[in-house]
């Protein structure tokens, strides 16, 4: 069976700034995979051209055993759900309307509302808990309230892939752990597959099967949290001394930082 | 706080399922009703006092006097569909311009389109142009020709800020009005004079030429513009987003760019560089169907009632003044833009 994606060879820049170079890299189905690594190592980068958000000068990406470049428009969009750092709110729009435009790919002039689609967007808010909420202003929800909205959005896209840029940035503890816990039940629950960046290395460790470590446009290492995640590799991609030790909760490997310069 | 909105309805049939929202409705039917009577009133108001029923009897059954007859079809009709025709154009034009900058104040008439526009009418008229056609052709060009400049100027990286679009545009805006100004200096009087009067936004003495590029141009660009609009909403979320639900954002805004520069153009070209409507109507249009999914219909017709309701007032206020429609809207606006714009959610 073919991997969810593979990108190889993949030259990614923005305007004249190359970011990544020779980039090789394979995400697993029905996994969570978490991109981890230092500011501006290209996570996001690479994020976005896998789902051909930004197209590589050189190489390809294939998604599904098929180049994601020979996908229709509308099509990819069926299968791969793309949920940016940053989106703004329209002004005056309401919780299930903006939910709603998630099923844009399924729309057409003389399809503007079927039942799927209605049954797609009561889904979308009954996972993320805003069945109650539908009829509020989303400019009037808090800031872990509005990003469960953006993520009933790409819920109700539907699709098999959803691919989170840093979604737990900006949000306090609680609901960094509601956000996660919504991505383990979708992976668990509906056998999506996912792929995120995230910059608490403990929460990816603690909520993902496969971890990618990248560091200035490359990629350092890829494997299970309890391979990858060890002090020298910390140090190697982080530049930070730390301890590596068993979460006591979950068992995952959980990074103690020690100091942020490498001594001698 | 809970905010209740206004819920959606769906039409089913078969296959096919077609979305309306009530309150939107109801708002378009009663804009609709208030433009027919707004149109009647326009007929019937003038030297020749006419009755809505005369009106009406001779504009669709051939009735009437010679004299009333040409009174009717050949001033007064002209000039209500271009102040109609106008309007809508200017408020979808603003619409667009607004959804695409994320800025109330994006609008082509703030940002120096329409003054754009103008300076090719201008240019027309001050060397000895007389034709209607010919000028609003020079409107389109100059029109297309600013936006260009407009956006050029404020492209940094790939991208144009909202920001800096609308200062841009504020700058050449300015630039091409002193232009506009300059121009009239160096005409004969009598030229000077007819683009003096044209410049401050007039519909006195339209003519049938002046409607007929309007109307092909509408026929054309509004079937176009209001289907693209379900995925310029989808922009207001970001490109990223909206890219990734299948929307070709940069096909998409070029594309609604250019209709809107077309359209604000081809205002311009009718009926001068009238201000206010283009910015106003789309946030009142918003007011009073809510802000619901599409948005651009409610806008041209608020555009066309509001550019109708000001030339109705205009010509009935007393002293016999008979202003411009241009200075009225640019009152009006200077109102708007110091009371409602700071009160905007938005802002």
């Amino acid at each position: 069976m073919h991997p969810l994606f593979a990108g190889t060879g993949l030259r990614l820049s923005y305007d004249q700034r190359v970011v990544c170079e020779g980039l090789d890299v394979t995400i697993p189905r029905g996994a969570i995979t978490t991109i981890i690594g230092p500011n501006g190592c290209g996570k996001s980068t690479l994020l976005r051209a896998l789902c051909r958000l930004i197209e590589p000068q050189a190489g390809q990406v294939v998604f599904d055993g098929r180049p994601v470049a020979a996908y229709g428009r509308r099509a990819l969009a069926r299968r791969l759900g793309f949920l940016p750092q940053v989106s703004s709110v329209p002004p005056g729009i309401g919780v299930r309307e903006l939910v709603s435009r998630g099923r844009f790919p399924y729309q057409g002039f003389l399809r503007q509302w079927s039942h799927e689609d209605e049954a797609a967007v009561a889904h979308a808010l009954a996972e993320t808990g805003l069945t109650d909420s539908a009829d509020r202003l989303v400019e009037q929800l808090s800031g872990g309230q509005r990003q469960r909205v953006w993520i009933a959005l790409v819920l109700a896209q539907d699709t098999e892939v959803l691919m989170l840029d840093e979604p737990t940035t900006y949000l306090d503890i609680a609901h960094q752990l509601e956000v996660l816990e919504l991505c383990q039940r979708l992976n668990t629950g509906m056998g999506k597959s996912l792929v995120m960046v995230l910059h608490d290395l403990n929460l990816a460790a603690r909520y993902s099967h496969h971890l990618i470590a990248m560091k200035a446009g490359r990629i350092v290492a890829a494997g299970s949290p309890a391979e990858l995640l060890t002090p020298q590799r910390v140090e190697e991609v982080f530049g930070i001394r730390s301890q590596v030790m068993p979460d006591p909760v979950t068992g995952a490997p959980m990074v103690v930082p020690i100091s942020a310069a490498i001594s001698p | 706080m809970t905010h209740r909105l206004e819920q959606t309805r769906v039409w089913r049939c078969g296959p096919c399922s077609v979305q309306w929202v009530p309150r939107q409705t109801l708002a378009v039917g009663l804009l609709a009703v208030a433009l027919a009577w707004l149109a009647v009133l326009a007929l019937g108001t003038g030297k020749i006092s006419l009755s809505s029923a005369q009106a009406l009897d001779i504009v669709f059954g051939g009735g009437g006097s010679p004299l009333e007859r040409k009174v009717v079809m050949d001033i007064r009709l002209p000039r209500v569909l271009t102040a109609l025709f106008t309007g809508a154009a200017l408020a979808v034009a603003g619409g667009i311009f607004q959804s695409l900058s994320r800025n109330p104040l994006g609008s082509p008439d703030v940002i120096g389109f329409t003054t754009g526009a103008a300076s090719g009418a201008v240019v027309y008229f001050v060397f000895g142009g007389t034709s209607s056609v010919t000028s609003a052709a020079f409107a389109v060009a100059s029109g297309l020709l600013t936006a260009l400049v407009v956006f050029g100027l404020s492209l940094r990286g790939g991208t144009v800020a909202s920001y800096r679009l609308v200062l841009v545009g504020i700058g050449v805006g300015a630039t091409l009005s002193a232009l506009n100004e300059v121009l009239l200096l160096r005409g004969e009087l009598e030229q000077a004079f007819t683009a003096q009067l044209w410049l401050s936004g007039s519909l006195n003495a339209r003519k049938w030429s002046h409607v007929w590029p309007l109307l092909a141009g509408l026929v054309v660009l509004m079937p176009l513009v209001l289907l693209g609009q379900s995925r310029l909403m989808l922009l207001e979320m970001g490109d990223d987003l909206a890219r990734q639900l299948g929307v070709h954002a940069l096909k998409v805004k070029g594309f609604m760019a250019l209709g809107a520069v077309l359209l604000a153009s081809l205002a311009t070209g009718a009926a001068g560089p009238i201000a206010f409507i283009a910015l106003a109507a789309p946030r009142l249009a918003a007011f009073l169907v809510g802000e619901h999914g599409r948005p651009l219909w409610p806008a041209a017709l608020t555009g066309a009632v509001l550019l109708l309701g000001v030339d109705v007032i205009s010509q009935t206020v007393p002293f016999e003044l008979n202003l411009p429609v241009g200075l009225m809207t640019a009152l009006i606006g200077g109102v708007y833009l110091v009371f409602a714009i700071p009160r905007l959610r938005s802002f």
